[in-house]
């Protein structure tokens, strides 16, 4: 970390090829960096092309009110190879916790990196930042807010990380004692990201800064400030369980028989309808599985405010009653095309959008 | 290393029957691009990590898949098994770190997958290393590598 001065002007194909690595081998991580960012198999060379001559952004990392999940999520993603590239890729000039320095060696390292590539760096945030009272959580005696503002001034953009930093996240639930905010609060002049998750998927992470790096530019998002890439779809039309809610096939406790069979959570409270984020296809843990899978419900935790939902455990507000029975006539008519479920369930999801105005954490408690 | 639960009842994890009803829709995917491929010689791939499939259900797909006549093995940066199904021009791409996790895996439907390959770029560079090395090549048997052997 800040050695590599000398290498900055490089591009990443150079870095590549000066460390061995083959153009095949480079075709290879192409091949796995489309599928991490959710790009068609057939994008593959565009990609070569494009991080071939990609140069190295400066990446200075803030971490704020925390538990350094994100950190730990990124670290210990299973995809090392593909980590250690993109971390090649990049010149990561500041992070309290990665970082060998500490202090005001630490400090003068992020003034540095902010004045050599002021308008050029990304600046990545993990946590939420505390109004109330600036001591709350400060670094080198310098507050959350005085630090994010001083290093968002020259940043080209910012990725704020986590849902803490995204939409406030723990330390923004009520009653929140410090007074915390996302960055988007404060920071109104800056393209940013959102890339929540409690922690984020490590796989999303890198495919933020590796979109960025292909591109140049960050990724197309939605309304609020998510790469559609990950959060294009909720975890309820990805989920593997999703044919069992189409039959009106749920689990009403954790150890009835739905539950053995693995039916779907939706009566447990799970959040799948209203979360976006993509442990569907994506999963943990080397792929394993992800909490659906393991038979929990999904909790939501890459939406706004999901810690002040009420109970995880209570079922979201969609109008459940009819469809079991709706399901029958229809399974009855059209047993054997497939497709006549899901587009029953289109319309039915268009029904509930019309009962509700939203279908949002603020229905929680109203139960079924 | 990838934990290797066994999948069954006991933690809640069902072993994939028809629970995504995507098997068939991937499987037709293939016969479509091959007769793709055969009418106009245009490839296809398939991202099987980007499909939500239930336990069970990525390897049913690749036993359903089977094995060919061509099976090869790739050292870059990590290991990478490229093999062609039963089906001919339907080959299965898997690509593992270092750390034999896997990295992605994709079905490709083609006449021989891009990665196989030899890449121009790699072969302009070890022409150029080939050449190097006749510049200080003395024609003599090499007695140290004799000796080792």
């Amino acid at each position: 970390m800040g050695s590599h001065s000398t290498r900055k002007d490089r591009t990443l194909g150079e870095v590549l090829r000066s460390r061995g690595i083959s153009r095949r081998s480079f075709l290879k991580f192409c091949a796995t960096t489309a599928s991490m960012m959710a790009l068609p198999p057939s994008m593959t060379p565009a990609i070569a092309k494009a991080l071939e001559n990609a140069k190295r952004p400066s990446v200075i990392w803030l971490s704020f009110q925390e538990c350094t999940g994100c950190t730990e999520s990124l670290t210990r993603a299973h995809t090392a190879t593909v980590e250690s590239l993109i971390f090649d890729a990049i010149s990561l000039d500041y992070h309290h916790t990665l970082q060998a320095a500490s202090g005001h060696a630490a400090e003068s390292a992020r003034e540095a990196a902010m004045q050599e590539n002021h308008g050029k760096y990304l600046l990545v945030v993990d946590g939420s930042i505390p109004l109330g009272n600036p001591g709350y959580s400060t670094i080198a005696g310098i507050s959350n807010l005085d630090m994010l503002m001083e290093t968002a001034k020259g940043a080209a953009a910012v990725i704020s990380l986590g849902t803490c930093a995204a939409y406030g996240g723990i330390p923004h639930a009520t009653p929140n004692p410090t007074g915390a905010v996302s960055v988007e609060e404060l920071i109104k002049d800056k393209p940013i990201v959102n890339v929540p998750g409690c922690p984020p998927i490590p796989v999303v992470i890198t495919g933020v800064l590796t979109h960025f790096l292909t591109y140049g530019v960050l990724p197309e998002l939605d309304h609020l400030g998510r790469p559609m890439a990950f959060y294009g779809q909720s975890i309820h039309d990805r989920c593997y369980r999703r044919p069992f809610y189409d039959k009106g096939l749920f689990a009403e406790t954790f150890d009835d028989e739905g539950a053995k069979k693995g039916w779907c959570l939706y009566k447990l409270g799970c959040r799948g309808p209203t979360a976006y984020n993509a442990c569907a296809t994506t999963k943990w843990n080397d792929g394993t599985s992800f909490p659906i899978e393991s038979g929990h419900p999904c909790l939501g935790c890459s939406e706004p405010d999901f810690w002040d939902g009420g109970s995880f455990y209570k079922a979201l507000s969609v109008p459940t009653e009819e469809i079991a029975k709706d399901a029958l006539y229809a399974g009855a008519a059209a047993v054997a095309a497939g497709s006549a479920l899901g587009l029953m369930n289109r319309s039915k999801s268009t029904k509930a959008k019309g009962e509700h105005d939203k279908v949002g954490l603020e229905d929680l408690n109203k139960e079924d | 290393m990838a934990i290797n639960i066994a999948l069954d009842e006991k933690f809640n994890i069902q072993i994939g029957n028809e629970l995504t009803q995507n098997v068939k829709p991937i499987l037709h995917e293939i016969r479509h691009a091959m007769s793709e491929l055969i009418e106009t010689g245009e490839a296809h791939a398939i991202d099987l990590r980007t499909i939500p499939l239930a336990p069970g259900e990525e390897e049913h797909i690749i036993q359903k898949l089977g094995h060919g006549e061509v099976h090869a093995h790739l050292d870059a940066l990590g290991k990478s098994e490229i093999y062609e199904t039963q089906y001919k021009g339907v080959w299965v791409v898997t690509h593992f770190n270092t750390e034999t996790n896997i990295l992605g895996r994709f079905i490709e439907i083609t006449h021989i997958p891009e990665i196989l390959k030899s890449q121009q770029e790699d072969i302009q560079e070890s022409q150029e290393q080939l050449e190097i090395e006749l510049n200080s090549y003395d024609g003599k048997f090499d007695e140290t590598v004799q000796e080792v052997n």
